[in-house]
């Protein structure tokens, strides 16, 4: 199925929840949808006879300065196609469902989001920081990210 | 009779028996050149690697470069290492582990900083928030090796020059002076 036409179906399921498609410049087009459906579309993306996305290939965070986005890299393995998923989100404390219910590899893909850009995945089994140490403070691949000067006394 | 140990000793296997009394051979040294000859002629490494480095460290202890000519063998806990080789990456989260391995090496310990992450942070210098930019910010370091990554001769002659190093070291305090 092409993006286009999955974009179609989501559009005629969840309405107003699927916002818009980006094509240009994607490969796979992206589907926009609403942070508060996306554990809902995910779930049917995953089961769906038509869909059966059955691999997340990749989950990013992204950040626009004005807003962060969450980009999921979805493939199917049984019809061999593939899109994208997208949530905007708020610079204010970011927060989406996490996806780890349905796509159990995406736990160390969201820990890695929460760690570089403090976006709060809900629901996760184990959210915690991955890359940095533990008492590591801010979320360094923000735009608005200032170096600490020292850490732990070595000098960063 | 004056004989210098680092040429070596060992008595062929059919010699006759050494004789005993006034005869026998004595060897005669400072006891800082047999101290120091017997560190260096055994300069075991702890099994430490972070990054491509790593991969170098490897090589130069494998058959082709062989670092066991020069008493150089890996150890696979710091309880029994002399020497850390810092091969690769230090970054802020492994520095308290580097610190911690250090630590618990025994003294005299050496330490050789591999390649340019380690001196200095390397390609991580400027922008990066995570990289420690230069193991010698943590642990002192004896002998620093440029490369990206060195080569195994270049790691070779970092160990050569470190025996340079522990053959000028003072064990004793009357030399100490």
């Amino acid at each position: 199925m092409e993006p286009q036409a999955i974009f179609e179906t989501l559009k005629g399921k969840f309405g107003d929840a699927v916002t818009e498609l980006q094509s240009e410049g994607f490969r796979p087009a992206f589907v926009v949808v609403s942070p508060e459906r996306l554990a809902e579309i995910a779930l049917y993306l995953r089961d769906d006879p038509s869909m059966r996305f059955d691999s997340l290939m990749c989950l990013s965070g992204v950040d626009y300065k004005d807003r962060f986005a969450v980009a999921y890299h979805l493939y199917s393995m049984t019809h061999r196609h593939a899109v994208g998923l997208k949530v905007f989100l708020p610079r204010e404390n970011p927060s989406v469902a996490s996806v780890d219910p349905v796509w159990p590899a995406a736990n160390l893909m969201e820990r890695e989001a929460f760690d570089l850009f403090g976006i709060v995945f809900e629901g996760s089994k184990d959210l915690r920081r991955i890359l940095l140490p533990e008492d590591w403070e801010g979320h360094p691949l923000r735009k608005d990210y200032k170096y600490p000067e020292f850490y732990h006394g070595i000098k960063v | 009779m004056s004989h210098d140990p680092a040429q070596g000793s060992a008595a062929l296997p059919h010699a006759p028996a050494a004789p005993v009394g006034p005869e026998a051979h004595v060897m005669v040294g400072n006891a800082d050149l047999f101290v120091n000859w017997a560190r260096k002629s055994s300069l075991w490494y702890l099994l430490f690697a972070t990054a491509c480095c790593g991969i170098e460290l490897m090589q130069a202890g494998a058959s082709r470069y062989d670092l066991d000519r020069f008493g150089a063998v890996f150890r696979a806990t710091p309880r029994q290492a002399d020497l850390m080789i810092v091969a690769g990456t230090i970054t802020h989260k492994m520095a308290e582990r580097l610190k911690r391995l250090y630590d618990q090496m025994p003294e005299p310990k050496y330490v050789i900083s591999m390649g340019s992450c380690a001196n200095t942070g390397g390609p991580f210098y400027k922008d990066s928030y995570c990289v420690v930019k230069g193991v010698d910010l943590l642990i002192p370091v004896d002998v620093y090796i440029p490369g990206c990554p060195p080569r195994p001769e270049a790691l070779i002659d970092g160990i050569m020059q470190l025996q340079k190093i522990i053959m000028k070291k003072k064990n004793f305090a009357a030399n100490k002076a």
